[in-house]
């Protein structure tokens, strides 16, 4: 069963060659249409350092998912069960970081994640079980077993339920005043492109957490080991073809059971960013999809830590909207939407062909007139913007990617020749 | 079981004067219900090529697998360089110097020819500069004319099988196994390889040669070794030797040829393409205005390397794809528009060249199997349920009259050898009553007992005016069952050749597009 | 043995091993706890109570429609993990039309369930459609469309609310006294058996006999078990795939059917949640077999009746039956597999031996 692109939705196209010259100019570019955006319509907490910090903290937990699936799937393990590890993250930070430390609570989350791995590595790499199949079983017994323990471990205590912990001691956070308040007055002075600027380093230099300092280190870390050393090539190898791996002397098995391990440590420190960054409780329900939506932004980016990090930004970026802006501010998204969709509709008449862009393009006129007849999305609505925007950009990019070619194929010894 | 050297034998080259490196006693390996290899002795000496050579079944894969660690033998043992080892994993046998290069490329397409040769032997030269360096040297030292930074899936058949062989010296083999090198090959490709292959035994290396196709055999090796039914029948100079004896030996008793007869081909078309296009999301067209017509009880014959629009041509036909231009009529009618189910219900058999990914349901039992692609006719069929009786009953008549070895039609397919399988598949798709029948490789892969019998069928339903569209990579085959051969070279079809007068070096040429 | 008697034993084997394994495991969590492993297992394996036993049948018949409309979508290879959010959004649906009584009587609960069986193959196709036309995975879309039904059936129960003076829970208007469907009284308790028991067990019936006995069935395996080879044998995979998923999602679309019309006579916030993940575990369990998901569908049941005791009687949290249930999902599997690599084994070994037989005569 294949995870994403499949063969009967049309011929995958060639994988696009996006050099980093061009990557530079995408940024660049960007940084100047929001720096328009903004002083047209006046709305300055569009790139805001409020904004663009909280867009960190929304998008790091997403990112480690995200990262944590790339581990897996490089390696040829689909991993859905990013959430349930997740989960087991969240409630380690939770009974870690109260009983006994901040600290305590990152290496807990870690661990916790790590076991959820364990057993999704144990069930797909020694027992062939189908990915999917082990990876909705691992998030069903993540979720129950952390409600039973959570029952057990925090009933009673003060400040505590079955579902919270209570507060846990916050993480230092790291604040380069000399930096940050000249960057503030820029910020202030909304000028085009440069206090935009100001925003994006301000929000970087002040009151960053270690922990979301240590998280972007290790979309870095990840890139320098997967595709700079021996381990990483090995490694992709186990997803591109194992079997040339295995005929050239690789314990494929050891390398995949590797590979869901650090995948479940990661989303367990996504889980983890969760409990002491984002917020500073474990809370039953906490993840909310980010499990999945890390899976979308792993694809969006390409199953590459760069195209991850971007992506992962985009999805925190569009939740913060939600949640400062509210309704309105989703409301102006949606002309985004139906310009976006347009554009790839003209876009698609030369390359695909006519009732593909119809579609594409009808879709784009209808999210416009939504546009233009309401005045807002209802509070009610606006929840369940983070998963529509994963539907949206999965429908989009789903069929121009590559993911490993090996990715979610079952493995047996031997079967070299 | 003879060893070496026959009395009358008069090598030019002698092979007896070179030292064994590999010396194989013994060997016995069993898997449940097959028999796979038993007391196989076989002495190899270096600086020699030595054949190993066995019709489809025989155990020489497996033997192969042995001697690369990838199988642990039940019995006998191994010596390399006069000292028993045991290997148990491919890095073991790459430790003591044997290399191998498999019949299916174990090559990672989205990875370069550097990561793909380095992978596993990185301690050697690192993953960077140096090793981009070794592999050049090898290129030029053994003329594989080979770059190291580009994506191993924009190389062709021949260059990755240069890679392969690249990959066996930078581990610094010094016995290499290449297991039917020539199967994906055109004739002047097993040239240019042959010259490789004489370059490595000059610098005193082994060459361990598997294949079925004996006279490819014996312009190259120095000794042959024949296997039969997993074991050793005996081994042989290659200069004392004709290949009819050979086959014989490999067989135990007379070879089936597939030679024509007397001529069947009527005036009445059965399958006419015309100006069929099919285009690819880039470059190149896939197939370029395709005409061809066969007529009942005539086979048209397909030459063509892999990836020449082979199965593009039969997709195309068979509605899995979608041309953008062209007509494709049947009998008359035009079925350009039709789906493949109808264009099935309108009489075309089809015999896929993979079988297990397109011709069964390998979990399925041989019933269900026999109803795969004739969903929607007697006697599978009752109306819209399925004729579970009226199946079975039709199923046990293929496997009488096509002598599938089978206990029962509840066995799994899964559970039959390849022959078998194929020969269900081409009873399945005769029992139609086809007017066109598709044939793609159709004895790929497939023990000559099976595809002699496949050859009479197709022939008799010829006898009886079907028309036969044959796929082929196997030049005997497509010369000895033909009626007309047409070449297809990057999406086109080219000359037209006479299979009573063509050569397989004039087909190879015209399938490379070398100047003929 | 015949193959078939083969088949049988070897069909047993698999979930029995993986209860066991499960029962085992579960009793290690309960060690690590602390909590008492004997008194647990005492009252959960207890027999229950006549009304423990209807409750027993009524979750059941709901788990096992579940059941069904997954085992539906894993035939074809397809995992509809949305039926949760497939199965709110046609119970609100045909709650709304109930509550409406455009028509008299049983006529509105016919139209009613119309409506949800449509509403649920709508909500499911919009994740075929993206599959087949967009290539995007239908397990990541129905997980999403699972959350956007939550938000989106919260909005518009606000909107139809009618609520009841004197309590907390919006619901939509109740279903009028003559469309209630009559349960089935047993063991002269109050409590009834839902009367749409005869549903489930009627869809029960129709997907064994489609899915085995038609032509469309055959297509649909055969896509399962090998895509590559139902498009060379004429099948249209793109058009058995949103077929597949409407039908998954019709069926999903009855979930809540038995409790609307049988228990709460309205759709509320505190609407039954979660029916949709136990779904899959029992489709698993059972094979997608429909008479293997009825058993499973009894065995959870059982499990969730059995475990609801538990915090009041031994302070033990009832979600040691979530684990336990989780963890049969992967037992279940593994032994399945374990038992299958066997049985490929002894039919190699049987295929040689009657070859063997053949040439020796």
């Amino acid at each position: 069963m294949s995870m994403v692109a499949d063969p009967t939705a049309g011929t995958q196209s060639p994988r696009p060659k996006i050099s980093v010259g061009w990557i530079y100019l995408g940024l660049a570019g960007a940084l100047v249409l929001i720096s328009l955006l903004r002083i047209v319509t006046g709305a300055h907490d569009l790139d805001s350092s409020g904004t663009l910090r909280a867009t960190l903290v929304a998008a790091v937990p997403i990112g480690m998912a995200g990262l944590g699936g790339l581990w897996s799937e490089r390696a040829g393990i689909v991993n859905i069960g990013l959430e349930g590890m997740m989960i087991l993250g969240t409630f380690g930070a939770g009974y870690f970081g109260y009983f006994y430390g901040p600290w305590q609570g990152v290496v807990g989350a870690i661990l916790l994640g790590m076991v959820g791995g364990l057993l999704h590595a144990i069930a797909t790499v020694t027992f062939g079980v189908d990915h999917i199949v082990s990876g909705v079983a691992v998030n069903i017994i993540a979720l129950g077993a952390t409600q039973y323990l959570a029952q057990l471990a925090f009933t009673g205590v003060p400040g505590g339920g079955s579902t919270q912990s209570p507060s846990i001691d916050k993480l230092p956070t790291v604040t380069i005043s000399g930096i940050a308040d000249p960057l503030g007055e820029l910020e202030a002075k909304h000028w085009f492109v440069v206090s935009d600027l100001a925003a994006v380093l301000g929000a970087l230099t002040s009151n960053l957490s270690v922990l979301t300092i240590l998280c972007l280190l290790l979309f870095g870390v990840s890139y320098l080991v997967l595709w700079r050393t021996r381990f990483g090539l090995r490694l992709r190898s186990c997803g591109e073809s194992p079997e040339a791996a295995e005929s050239l002397g690789i314990n494929v098995i050891r390398y995949k059971f590797l590979a869901v391990l650090v995948s479940g440590g990661l989303a367990g420190l996504g889980g983890g960013f969760l409990a002491m960054v984002a917020s500073s409780t474990y809370r039953d329900g906490q993840t909310g999809g980010r499990g999945y939506i890390g899976l979308a932004a792993m694809i969006f980016g390409n199953w590459r830590p760069g195209g991850l990090l971007a992506g992962s930004g985009l999805f925190g970026y569009t939740d913060t909207l939600r949640l400062r802006g509210g309704g309105e501010t989703i409301h102006g998204l949606l002309l985004l939407v139906a310009a976006g969709l347009v554009v790839m509709a003209v876009w698609q008449v030369r390359k695909a062909g006519r009732r593909g862009a119809f579609i594409t393009a009808a879709v784009g006129v209808a999210v416009a007139v939504w546009y233009f007849v309401t005045e807002s999305i209802p509070e009610d609505l606006t929840g369940m913007t983070p998963y529509v925007t994963t539907l949206l950009v999965l429908a989009l990019f789903s069929q121009r990617l590559r993911m490993p070619a090996a990715d979610g194929k079952p493995y047996r010894k031997g079967s070299a020749g | 079981m003879s060893t070496l050297t026959s009395p009358t034998a008069e090598p030019t080259e002698s092979a007896a004067g070179h030292d064994v490196v590999v010396r194989l006693r013994d060997i016995g390996k069993t898997f449940p219900g097959v028999v796979a290899n038993q007391d196989v002795n076989i002495d190899i000496r270096r600086g020699t090529v030595h054949a190993i050579v066995g019709e489809n079944g025989a155990g020489k894969s497996t033997l192969m697998k042995i001697l690369y660690g990838v199988q642990k033998p039940d019995s006998g043992t191994i010596e390399v360089n006069g000292e028993v080892i045991s290997l148990s994993s491919p890095s073991d046998a790459i430790g003591a110097g044997i290399g191998m290069v498999f019949q299916h490329f174990m090559l990672a397409d989205n990875l370069t020819v550097l990561e793909n040769v380095v992978l596993g032997a990185e301690k050697l030269h690192g993953i960077g500069d140096g090793a981009r360096e070794v592999i050049r040297e090898i290129s030029t030292a053994y003329g594989l004319d080979v770059d190291p930074d580009v994506l191993v899936e924009e190389l062709g058949v021949g260059a990755r099988q240069r890679v392969e062989i690249l990959k066996v010296l930078y581990r610094g083999a010094r016995i290499v196994i290449l297991d039917e090198p020539t199967a994906v090959l055109v004739p002047q490709e097993v040239e240019e390889l042959f010259g490789n292959l004489r370059e490595l035994k000059a610098e005193g290396l082994a060459v361990i040669f598997i294949s079925h196709k004996l006279d490819e055999v014996l312009s190259v090796a120095d000794e042959v070794t024949v296997i039969r039914r997993g074991r050793t029948v005996d081994t042989l100079p290659a200069a004392s030797v004709t290949s009819r004896q050979l086959a014989e030996m490999m067989v135990g008793s007379e070879l089936p040829s597939p030679s024509t007869e007397e001529s069947t081909v009527t005036e009445r078309v059965v399958l006419e393409v015309r100006d069929l296009t099919l285009p690819a999301p880039q470059g190149r067209d896939l197939l370029s205005d395709i005409d061809l017509s066969i007529r009942a009880g005539e086979i048209l014959g397909i030459a063509g390397v892999e990836g020449n629009g082979q199965s593009e041509l039969v997709e195309s036909i068979m509605g899995m794809r979608q041309p953008s231009s062209g007509v494709v009529t049947l009998d008359g009618r035009d079925i350009s528009s039709l789906s493949t189910r109808e264009r099935r219900d309108a009489g075309i058999g089809y015999i896929p060249e993979d079988r297990h990914r397109h011709g069964l349901l390998l979990d399925a039992p041989l019933w269900e199997n026999r109803i795969l692609g004739h969903q929607t006719r007697e006697p599978n069929i009752a109306g819209p349920l399925i004729d579970r009786g009226g199946a079975r009953r039709d199923t046990e008549r293929i496997v009488a009259e096509f002598d599938v070895r089978t206990p029962g039609i509840d066995t799994t397919a899964r559970a039959l050898s390849g022959g078998n399988q194929q020969k269900l598949i081409v009873g399945r798709e005769m029992a139609g009553d086809p007017v066109l029948l598709i044939a793609s490789h159709p004895t790929r892969g497939v023990d000559v007992g099976a595809q002699s019998a496949i050859w009479g069928h197709i022939k008799r339903a010829r006898r009886q005016g079907l028309a036969v569209l044959l796929i082929s990579a196997d030049l005997d085959e497509l010369i000895g069952l033909s009626d007309t051969i047409r070449v297809l070279l990057r999406g086109r079809l080219g000359e037209t050749f006479d299979p009573d007068t063509v050569t397989p070096q004039m087909l190879g040429s015209a399938m490379t597009g070398a100047a003929s | 043995m015949t193959p078939r008697s083969t088949r049988l034993v070897l069909g047993i084997a698999a979930p029995a091993l993986a209860l066991v394994a499960a029962f085992l495991i579960t009793s290690l969590v309960l060690a690590f706890a602390g909590d008492p492993i004997g008194d647990v297992w005492a009252q959960i394996l207890s027999l229950p109570s006549d009304r423990g036993y209807i409750n027993i049948v009524n979750s059941a018949t709901v788990y096992y429609l579940s059941a069904v409309a997954v085992a539906i979508g894993f035939r074809m290879n397809l995992f509809n993990i949305g039926v949760d959010g497939q199965y709110r959004v046609s119970a609100f649906a045909a709650a709304v039309v109930a509550g409406e009584g455009w028509l008299p009587g049983y006529l509105n609960t016919v139209l009613a369930l119309l409506a949800a069986v449509l509403v649920g193959a709508m909500w499911a196709g919009i994740a075929g459609l993206l599959r087949v036309t967009r290539g995007v995975s239908e397990v990541i879309s129905t997980i999403m469309l699972n959350a956007i039904a939550t938000f989106l059936v919260a909005y518009l129960l606000r909107k139809v609310a009618v609520s009841d003076p004197g309590s907390n829970i919006t619901s939509t208007k109740p279903v009028p006294e003559g469309s209630r469907v009559p349960g089935i009284h047993a063991f002269g308790e109050t409590a009834t058996i839902y009367g749409l028991l005869f549903l489930a067990v009627a869809v029960g019936i129709a997907y064994w006999f489609v899915i085995n006995k038609t032509r469309f069935g055959f297509d649909l395996r055969a896509t399962g078990q090998s895509e590559t080879a139902a498009v060379a044998s004429g099948i249209n995979v793109k058009r058995m795939i949103v077929i597949s998923m409407l039908l998954s999602g019709g069926v999903a679309g009855l979930v809540g059917m038995p409790l609307l019309f049988g228990n709460d006579y309205a759709y509320g916030s505190t609407f039954q949640s979660g029916l949709g993940f136990a779904g899959i575990a029992i489709a698993l369990l059972g094979r997608n077999h429909p008479v293997g998901i009825a058993l499973g569908a009894l065995l959870f049941a059982f499990l969730d009746e059995q475990a609801n005791p538990l915090e009041i009687l031994l302070d033990v949290s009832p979600q040691i039956v979530k684990i336990t249930q989780g963890v049969i999902v992967l037992t279940v599997v593994i032994a399945y597999e374990v038992v299958r690599r066997y049985g490929v084994r002894l039919e190699q070994r049987r295929v040689a031996g009657a070859l063997h037989e053949e040439v020796a005569a």
